[in-house]
């Protein structure tokens, strides 16, 4: 086992983490993240939440039909499925294009530092 | 044996021999793979994360596999066979979870720990104590998640040999509990991703096909099949709508919202399914392995549709009650009947089919559990806090395997005095714990600089404590009619999942533990810097 990778205290003695913490190009990584995880997070978690508190308040409109038998409660059923996928779709965009670079340029540096 | 070999006698007919024989494949097939993954296991790496070898594809279809339970086949079928609507609500929190996973947990946790959850914690912690909580954790939800696979295949093996078997069930799940302690002590996570991934495809062809046939009998009308469904049900509109089981009262209202909570929270906790990020050999690879979950576990969702409405549609709701009252046996007494009816080759097969693809789910998943759990007692438990960091990797695995062997003696036993409850609403409590005790320290311990040892600890044994303490006097344990004990009633807490309570409480408590203390273990930000410029950039990591 490679014990010097071990987890727990110790192998952050050296100070380069610290240092590419505070760096610019890392902040920028950060946010990037954040700011898009984080309000999309609220935003799908909201939707959701909207769709099970409709559920059961408002019985009625969600029973209203649409088509056939097809309602109000299985259409927002099915819209869940599909922001589902398209959160994770764009989410993959997003990482694919903002993040990795971004990721990969630092890990590099730091690698060839060591 | 004798009593199984005498049922057999007494009831024989070609679906059982049928079954028999497609189970037997199915086992022999996964333990071939097992051994062969088990001749490819030489380090701590290989039985922990299979050698974190896995490709994006093979690892989605391996968490589909993971995360496919019998909750999700058995479980929503039936309840979306007897309670219509309120049964979908599974469907889509099981599904719309996954994004939490996706979004902030699968990449961080693939760069900055190794085996475990508690690799994570541990981190920038004192070790020993959050390695005693990570690891009491994962065990306690994985105990409550084999729970529900054991109630699943006590209720598939009723059905197969009729109520009166009960030897032939204990010893159908003692062969369950064997089989699965081989794949996990022989083929380590290398040899359970391979059956993870051969069950899951097994189980979305054998759902495709009923699907495909469910359909083709409605003229693929979705509409004619949802009115077949609210006419033979006796209830109408109304079981398209919301609130048949979830509408009744204000308790039962936010009964609902609890659920609904601990669903969408409670995936992106589950152990079994965070080691599966370990598999695979960089956190790009692990988004992408997300992402094939997502669209697997998607699809097949939907076409729990199918099944559960379908069931609706085809059987009477007596002859789902009769066969299981929780609706456990709904999906495969559909396949029956849609392949011809009880007394057809074409039902039999169908039957047999199906049955064997459900008991594949259940024998993949408990493996997936044991793993999970046997892994956080050897990496957590064992060498890092009984023996303080200094076993090596060859006892470390050794302990992973006996523990093993003892966590499937637990789920043999469970299964032997599993209850008469739905299989998704038991799994829907693991989730419950899982959201409460894990996914706070998890997240706080990604994004929260100041978090501490002793925010970690309020988190996950107040999250842990109280969720099962909930449980244990709510509805499920006693005090209604379908408890697990029906007989006594010390049952005060009205809501039937925690969720609503426990997961508030888990967040809230890991952060007054934080606040409240008054050790700075991080003085300068240098373990929070390195755990945050690793979780993101993946530099160093294993």
């Amino acid at each position: 086992m490679d014990t010097e990778q071990e987890t727990g205290s110790g192998p952050s003695s050296d100070r380069k983490y610290r240092e590419v913490q505070q760096s610019a190009e890392f902040g920028e990584l950060r946010r990037s993240h954040r700011s898009f995880a984080f309000p999309l997070t609220v935003g799908f978690v909201v939707w959701y939440f909207l769709y099970v508190l409709l559920s059961i308040y408002a019985g009625d409109f969600m029973g209203t039909k649409l088509l056939g038998n097809l309602n109000v409660a299985f259409a927002f059923g099915i819209a869940q499925f599909v922001t589902t996928f398209l959160i994770a779709w764009w989410y993959a965009r997003h990482a694919a294009a903002k993040l990795d670079p971004k990721a990969d340029a630092i890990k590099n540096r730091l690698e060839a530092d060591a | 044996m004798n009593s199984l070999v005498q049922l057999a006698a007494e009831d024989a007919s070609d679906h059982r021999t049928l079954i028999i024989t497609l189970f037997s494949v199915f086992v022999a097939a996964t333990l071939g793979v097992t051994v062969w993954a088990g001749r490819r296991t030489k380090d701590a790496t290989d039985f922990y994360a299979g050698g974190r070898s896995f490709t994006g594809f093979q690892n989605g279809l391996a968490i589909s596999g993971d995360y496919m339970s019998a909750a999700s086949f058995l479980g929503i079928a039936g309840l979306i066979a007897l309670f219509g609507y309120d049964g979908f609500l599974y469907s889509i929190g099981f599904l719309v979870a996954w994004l939490v996973a996706l979004l902030l947990v699968a990449e961080p946790l693939r760069n900055s720990g190794r085996f475990t959850m508690g690799d994570v914690l541990a981190y920038r912690m004192r070790q020993r104590p959050v390695r005693t909580a990570a690891g009491t954790s994962t065990i306690v939800v994985s105990i409550f998640y084999l729970l529900a696979q054991m109630v699943g295949a006590g209720a598939l093996v009723a059905l197969l040999l009729g109520v009166s078997g009960d030897a032939g069930k204990n010893i159908i799940v003692a062969i369950v509990g064997i089989v699965m302690i081989l794949y996990v002590t022989i083929g380590g996570m290398k040899g359970t991703t391979w059956v993870q991934m051969i069950k899951a495809c097994l189980l979305i062809a054998g759902t495709l096909l009923v699907t495909i046939l469910v359909m083709t009998k409605f003229n693929w009308n979705i509409s004619s099949l949802l009115g077949a469904a609210a006419e033979e049900s006796g209830k109408g509109a109304a079981f398209l709508e919301p609130g048949l089981k979830y509408g009744v009262s204000t308790t039962s209202k936010i009964d609902f919202i609890s659920l609904g909570l601990a669903l969408v929270l409670g995936t992106a906790g589950l152990p079994h399914i965070l080691v599966r990020f370990y598999t695979v050999p960089t956190a790009k690879v692990a988004r992408k392995s997300v992402n094939w979950a997502i669209g697997i576990i998607g699809v097949f969702y939907l076409m729990t549709i199918a099944l559960g409405f379908g069931a609706a549609a085809l059987l009477s709701q007596k002859e789902i009650t009769d066969s299981d009252a929780a609706g456990n046996t709904a999906a495969p007494l559909l396949a029956q009947e849609i392949g011809g009816g009880a007394d057809s080759i074409g039902g039999a097969t169908l039957l047999a089919l199906i049955s064997a693809v459900a008991f594949a789910t259940i024998l993949a998943v408990v493996a997936g559990l044991t793993l999970a759990s046997s892994s956080s007692f050897a990496h957590d438990l064992y060498a890092n806090v009984i023996r303080k960091g200094k076993a090596t990797d060859k006892e470390e695995v050794s302990a992973a395997r006996i523990a093993a062997v003892a966590i499937g003696a637990v789920a043999i036993v469970l299964g032997i005095f599993a209850g008469k409850l739905n299989v998704a609403f038991l799994v829907a409590l693991a989730f419950a714990v899982a959201a409460s005790a894990n996914l706070p320290t998890i997240l706080y311990s990604l994004f929260w600089k100041r978090f501490n040892t002793r925010g970690s600890l309020w988190s996950i044994y107040g999250g842990l404590f109280s969720s099962v303490f909930l449980v244990f006097f709510s509805p499920v344990v006693s005090g209604s009619e379908e408890a697990m004990f029906s007989g006594v009633d010390f049952q005060w807490f009205p809501l039937s999942n925690p969720g609503l309570i426990s997961i508030p409480l888990g967040f809230l408590l890991g952060w007054l533990g934080t606040v409240l203390s008054k050790e700075d273990e991080d003085p300068d930000g240098e373990k929070y810097a390195e755990l945050e410029v690793r979780s993101l950039t993946g530099s160093g990591a294993h």
